[in-house]
């Protein structure tokens, strides 16, 4: 009944990346963004590119799986594209200092080089630092997940929330369906042939008989950790939470590696952010 | 006795802010190291509540009023935190699903053990060994979507017995399992109470599934009160349980029928230990006294299923070829254990999902081609939990709902509305909020709120579950008088007392398939289709084997019979 509801295909699959613990991955996930998202040298960005591509080949995702999610992340990245620059089409030039137009359009939206660049430039560095974020995911037991959180200084009660949710996720979704199907039964219409105003009224006669069956049962959960010492002191230790081994250390210190590495490309070669091969 | 109390309440009385009234009044009871209780009484009696003055959920989080003293392990616990409490009391919730915080069994075993900071390998050898006591070991890295709940309620246990508690509570451990995973849980406690010397509580209003196996004392409670404290065989034999609206073993109902007088030294307790061979003979001549019923004019077909298959994800089939046909009037059960496809037939008939192959027809007439909204004004549907159905403050726009779906004239929705209500017993309640309704009451609703379309077919999920016997009676008893209205109905449930007392016909599901359609009592007493659906055979049929009657099904029959009889059904 509940095949479908999985929020997070997370599968137990063994591979060098899954055997990794949540806490290496959430560092190098950390290490690999904050460094893609500070530096705008395309050469660096494609590096990085080309890496993600060879680490999901081993963590032995399937495009199946992530295809949908792809899809999404596409429109949004060629929309936020065209968007910057319908709004700021000169932004390239104000970065670089110079102005190469190589296709001249009416209005101010000329087309230059330098502002190729940087969309360019922007486009894939989302395309890079997305496949880390979907490798993460799909290969971090999402208690290891709430663990690592802990252990990188967030409030467990705030991981364990997040594990929580995870937990009880699907529940909820069979609970909504049941009550929908009830409802239709009922005469209740959420299709099209109802006004968007009606629509919002009959979700609300779905909402309403979710929300009151769901606090009985979290009444029931949080007495079950009461019962079972939740929050009597201030730290917790984790089941899930695996020790780091050499392996470990030697993800993070490739993930590290890459980090210093662009940081000093920006530092030291392009002396800013920017890659400038106009100058 | 000589040792001292490890559980004392003294003139002990609580009242919840909440409330207007006292819910325990002036208990007085002591529990020995290694005692094995059980705690029986009607919804309401604060048979919970006593409960959760033991494992600290109150005062911690129900708060209210107490006087008088509970002490446990020598100490007040007035002066003493939930969290404390929880190193000697471990509690085992009845809702399973509810408790099971973990995403996989070994995570939820260790979820105390995470709690007191016990370090990782550790807990990981803790949390084996204690799997391995309620035989888990190897579901540790399973999520609970794929486990039963039967291994739900187990993981539960040793999520408890991993903090090395001596005493243990069970709440309402049945309520929410098959027969036979209940007897195996039963079973397990058995275990439990023997191998370590635990001191076991446990709370349930299902007294004779629990006899199952040798409790030492059985507390009766009824309006917060202690009304009884005695052995299993001194209490069938009294009338305290017919007077707690407590059902008794059946055994024991059938012998009283019979006419024999039931004496503690008969040993009436457990039907294990039961000593009736002297009343083999008075047992043979009632039971050759019980007139059958008339059989009845057989009905036109009502709804017949024909060669029906299903699959969610087109690979396998939850449902493979069933049939079956349905005269008007009847009161069927659906059974089988969880995963049967109970659920997926209801909603294929209601026309929530689609059959692969095959037909249903509705009067001859083939549905196929009906909406969900039209099939609802045939067949209505009945979720189990009333909370998931209401969706209004008051019971009559609630119950006038449906019909303003249908955009009917609001002096004829009036009208419609009061007549169902006034058949369901809620005109005093009609301009009632729903929240002030009890759940029998708010069931009440729900089903009026599916008989105002008029539907000739209603289907059931579990319609009693989690009720006492007297709601139990109440629910089932007006569905009885709808059902005389001439309304066919279909109960989706495991409780067998429900199959054998209302519902002369069983259609029984198991992997998909339809493995039995006949009598309540055949099914019962058939060893291959108990196993198969997660039954358990009734104690009425080893009474017959006890009494030497060859045909164990007809002994039930009749029994059946007489109870109809008796009730004037």
């Amino acid at each position: 009944m509940n095949v479908k509801s999985k929020l997070f295909s997370y599968d137990i699959v063994d591979s060098p990346i899954h055997r990794l613990s949540g806490l290496t991955k959430l560092i190098c996930f950390l290490l690999l963004t904050f460094a893609v998202m500070y530096s705008y040298d395309i050469r660096v960005i494609l590096l990085v590119m080309a890496f993600a591509a060879i680490i999901m080949k081993i963590s032995k995702i399937k495009f199946s799986q992530i295809k949908l999610m792809v899809i999404y992340v596409l429109i949004f990245v060629l929309t936020n594209a065209i968007i910057s620059f319908l709004f700021s089409p000169e932004m390239g030039v104000e970065i670089y200092g110079t102005r190469t137009p190589i296709l001249i359009l009416p209005g101010k939206f000329d087309l230059t080089a330098e502002q190729l660049l940087y969309s360019t430039t922007k486009l894939f560095k989302y395309a890079s630092v997305i496949p880390f974020g979907i490798i993460f995911l799909l290969t971090t037991n999402p208690s290891e997940f709430a663990s690592s959180l802990n252990r990188i200084g967030v409030h467990y009660k705030i991981g364990f929330a997040v594990a929580l949710t995870l937990r009880y996720f699907p529940d909820i979704q069979r609970d909504y369906q049941d009550i929908s199907q009830a409802q239709q039964a009922r005469g209740l219409e959420l299709s099209r042939k109802a006004s968007f105003f009606n629509r919002i009224k009959n979700g609300l006669l779905i909402i309403v008989p979710l929300i009151f069956s769901s606090l009985d049962r979290i009444e029931t959960i949080s007495n079950g950790m009461d019962l079972r010492g939740f929050s009597k002191s201030k730290t917790r230790t984790w089941y899930t939470s695996r020790k780091l081994t050499g392996n470990d250390y030697f993800a993070i210190f490739i993930s590290a590696l890459i980090f210093i590495g662009i940081a000093s490309v920006s530092i030291f070669i392009n002396k800013s952010r920017f890659y400038n091969p106009f100058v | 006795m000589h040792l001292k109390p490890v559980i004392e309440f003294k003139d002990f009385s609580f009242q919840y802010f909440s409330q207007a009234e006292p819910t325990l009044h002036n208990i007085n009871l002591s529990i020995y190291p290694g005692e094995k209780i059980l705690i029986v009484g009607p919804s309401g009696s604060g048979k919970s509540t006593l409960g959760n003055c033991i494992n600290g959920l109150i005062p911690f989080a129900y708060k209210g009023q107490i006087s008088g003293d509970l002490i446990i392990h020598h100490e007040s616990t007035q002066t003493k935190n939930i969290f404390q409490l929880s190193k000697w009391v471990g509690t085992v919730l009845q809702d399973s699903d509810a408790q099971f915080v973990g995403l996989s069994a070994g995570e939820d075993i260790a979820f105390s053990l995470e709690n007191d900071n016990v370090p990782y390998e550790e807990m990981h050898k803790q949390v084996r060994k204690v799997a391995e006591m309620v035989d888990m070991q190897n579901w540790l890295t399973s999520s609970p979507f794929e486990l039963s709940g039967g291994q739900k309620q187990r993981t539960s246990l040793a999520g408890v017995l991993v903090n090395n508690v001596d005493i243990l509570l069970f709440d309402e451990p049945l309520a929410n399992l098959d027969p036979a995973t209940g007897k195996t849980a039963i079973e397990i406690i058995e275990n439990i109470y023997s191998q370590d010397k635990k001191t076991i509580i446990i709370i349930e209003h299902r007294l004779e599934d629990v006899l199952h196996r040798f409790v030492d004392r059985i507390i009766v409670m009824d309006n917060g009160r202690i009304i009884s404290n005695t052995d299993a065989h001194t209490l069938v034999c009294s009338d305290i349980l017919t007077k707690t609206g407590i059902r008794e073993p059946l055994y024991v109902t059938a012998l009283k029928y019979a006419g024999v007088s039931v004496t503690p030294d008969m040993e009436p307790g457990y039907i294990t230990t039961l000593k009736a061979n002297q009343h083999k003979h008075t047992l043979k001549t009632w039971q050759a006294s019980v007139e059958a019923p008339k059989a009845k004019q057989e009905k036109p077909s009502i709804l017949k299923v024909e060669n029906i298959s299903f699959s969610y994800d087109g690979l396998k089939n939850v449902l493979e070829d069933i049939s079956f046909d349905v005269k008007e009037g009847e009161m069927v059960s659906i059974i089988g254990k969880n995963g049967a496809g109970k659920s997926t037939l209801s909603k294929l008939i209601c026309g929530f999902e689609k059959q692969d192959q095959g037909t249903i027809f509705y009067r001859g007439q083939d549905i196929r081609d009906k909406s969900i909204k039209e099939r609802a004004e045939l067949i209505g549907v009945v979720l189990q939990n009333p909370n998931q159905m209401i969706s209004k403050n008051l019971i009559f726009d609630e119950v006038a709902l449906g019909l303003r779906f249908r955009n009917i004239p609001e002096d004829e929705i009036k009208s419609r509305v009061e007549k169902v209500l006034k058949i369901c017993g809620l005109t005093p309640f009609i301009e009632w909020p729903i929240s002030a309704l009890s759940y029998g009451q708010k069931k009440r609703v729900t089903i009026a709120s599916i008989l105002v379309l008029g539907p000739e077919i209603l289907i059931l999920d579990e319609p009693t579950a989690g009720q006492d016997h007297r709601h139990y009676t109440e629910i089932m008893e007006f569905l009885v008088e709808i059902n005389k209205m001439g309304v066919t109905i279909f109960l989706i449930t495991h409780d067998m007392h429900l199959m054998l007392e209302y519902t002369p016909r069983a259609i029984v599901l198991s992997g998909g398939r339809l493995i039995a359609d006949t009598t309540a009592s055949a099914v019962l007493t058939d060893h291959q289709v108990i196993q198969k659906a997660n039954l358990k055979e009734t104690s009425l049929f080893h009474l017959a084997q006890m009494a030497d009657i060859p045909d164990g099904t007809g002994f039930v029959q009749s029994f059946i019979d007489y109870e109809r009889k008796l009730k004037n059904r």
